[in-house]
């Protein structure tokens, strides 16, 4: 069955194109993708995220547990509000999801989860959960919105109540408060996003995410669809759970080792893995392409490289570039002769470092 | 669009190309609106070569979207007479006016019995008003 957000019937007013993505009914776009992506590198833009999964973790031994299920460290958060990136692994080092983690009280953290996930998500965290006596809450009474660009966080701050202002407006990034909206809607906001641009991801009473986001539309925020989502995470780096990494991939070919705490003494879920697949030596590695000839990079496109054959893994048209880039899977060593098999046509394509996007801009190199 | 904003004097395939008649035997190809609607924002259009010969029903010319690729096959077999280059810098003329200056390319028809087997603006119209449903 597909679920809908509480937003569905509005997006559908505004005329978005909608299909399903992993099993929900989302907006793909409002009209032009491109000009939505625009929006969020040059402005501001909103996206319906409320299908994404919200967990509460409460219990005397939550921070334990976390050590264990988690590849990142969660002893990196000291504060209340800030949130962490991390990896969930399973034992064979193989990436369960991926997700952000924020610390809530001494002993209630909040996890952020994806929505195709869900299900495996949910039951492997109440499985661990169980020898820690965590009580595992998902929050279906949350929807969530995130604003983003250069503009986003002054355009949310307008519209908070003017004692949370100040607050607000000092938020350090990846960190989160709660603070009051417009008609005194509690929020939860976050300074985090999926875009590579500043701005918040705001969760919201599921009742009262309508007005929010006609108030941010009131203000000059454009709807996005989750296509525009999917250029801007590319062109900001950033990784997708089941194109770019799932079960079958560990963080070090998936361009995470960056996510995880080899800390001494934790024994989190996998670690063993990683510390064994590292030793014999990584033989898969991510690396970002650039096609500077016409055409698109897709998932799933081979790709030729001198020290073996490797895959697109996402790929798409980069609209701030105005051409193709892809992250790839490839043999370990590859750094130039690449060539990606386009329907038959053998085309080459450059290997750079990501972000491809930074600030709005190409990043050098690109 | 709705169905009454296709322009009447079209033929079309059911792959959602368009055919438009013209003097001399030349028939004009493009993509309906109700595709470019489902592609999204078109990116880049490979067309073919002029003085190549196509066949009814065969892919000769790619359009791709930021979403997707998708074969574009001709309505008629033929020559290519002329091909719309102004669309390699402006791929998003197939989003602005599918069904004007959004053409792709010309076909001088060999075989005018084929004009016969394309669906009516009505047909088409009906067609795509049951894949909505």
């Amino acid at each position: 069955m597909t679920q809908k957000t509480v937003l569905n019937a509005l997006h559908r007013e505004l005329g978005a194109r909608m299909v399903d993505f992993g099993g929900w009914d989302m907006p793909i776009n409002y009209g032009s993708q491109i000009e939505e992506h625009h929006a969020v590198r040059r402005d501001a833009g909103m996206f319906d995220v409320s299908h994404m999964t919200v967990v509460d973790l409460h219990g005397a031994r939550a921070r334990e547990f976390l050590r264990r299920l988690l590849a990142n460290s969660i002893d990196k958060l000291k504060v209340q509000g800030k949130a962490l990136y991390t990896c969930m692994l399973n034992e064979q080092g193989g990436v369960i999801d991926d997700l952000i983690v924020y610390l809530l009280g001494d002993e209630h953290f909040r996890l952020v989860v994806n929505a195709a996930t869900r299900e495996k998500d949910l039951a492997w965290i109440e499985q661990q959960a169980k020898s820690f006596g965590v009580v595992v809450k998902e929050r279906p009474d949350f929807a969530m919105i995130a604003v983003q660009g250069p503009n986003a966080r002054a355009k949310v701050i307008g519209l908070l109540h003017e004692v949370d202002r100040p607050r607000i407006e000092k938020l350090g990034r990846f960190a989160a408060a709660a603070g009051q909206g417009p008609h005194g809607i509690p929020l939860f906001i976050a300074r985090t996003g999926y875009t590579g641009e500043d701005g918040f991801e705001i969760m919201v009473p599921e009742d009262q995410a309508v007005a929010l986001w006609k108030e941010l539309a009131a203000v000059g925020v454009a709807a996005c669809g989750l296509g525009a989502r999917d250029t801007l995470r590319l062109e900001a780096g950033m990784n997708l759970y089941g194109q770019d990494m799932d079960e079958n991939v560990t963080p070090w070919e998936a361009s995470l080792a960056w996510t995880i705490a080899l800390d001494e003494g934790r024994d989190f879920i996998g670690r063993k893995a990683l510390e064994t697949q590292k030793a014999a030596g990584v033989q898969r590695t991510m690396v970002g392409l650039v096609m500077d000839e016409k055409g698109v990079l897709r998932h799933g496109q081979k790709v030729l490289t001198p020290q073996g054959e490797g895959e697109i893994l996402s790929g798409s048209f980069a609209p701030t570039l105005n051409k193709s880039v892809a992250f790839a899977r490839v043999p370990a060593g590859v750094t130039d002769n690449v060539r990606v098999d386009i329907r038959g046509r053998e085309v080459p394509v450059r290997v750079v470092k990501f972000p491809f996007v930074r600030d709005g801009k190409a990043c050098e190199g690109i | 669009m709705s169905a009454s904003e296709i322009p009447g004097d079209l033929k079309f395939l059911k792959s959602h190309e368009w055919a438009r008649i013209e003097d001399n035997g030349l028939v004009r190809v493009g993509i309906s609106n109700h595709a470019q609607e489902a592609l999204g924002d078109l990116v880049y259009v490979e067309l073919p070569e002029v003085g190549a010969e196509v066949q009814a029903g065969n892919g000769v010319a790619t359009v791709e979207s930021v979403k997707a690729a998708s074969d574009i096959y001709s309505p008629v077999s033929g020559e290519i007479v002329e091909v719309n280059e102004s669309l390699a810098d402006k791929p998003e003329t197939i989003n602005e006016d599918a069904y004007g200056e959004g053409w792709l390319f010309v076909v001088k028809i060999s075989n005018k019995d084929e004009l016969a087997d394309l669906l009516s603006a009505d047909d088409y119209a009906e067609q795509i008003e049951n894949e909505d449903h």
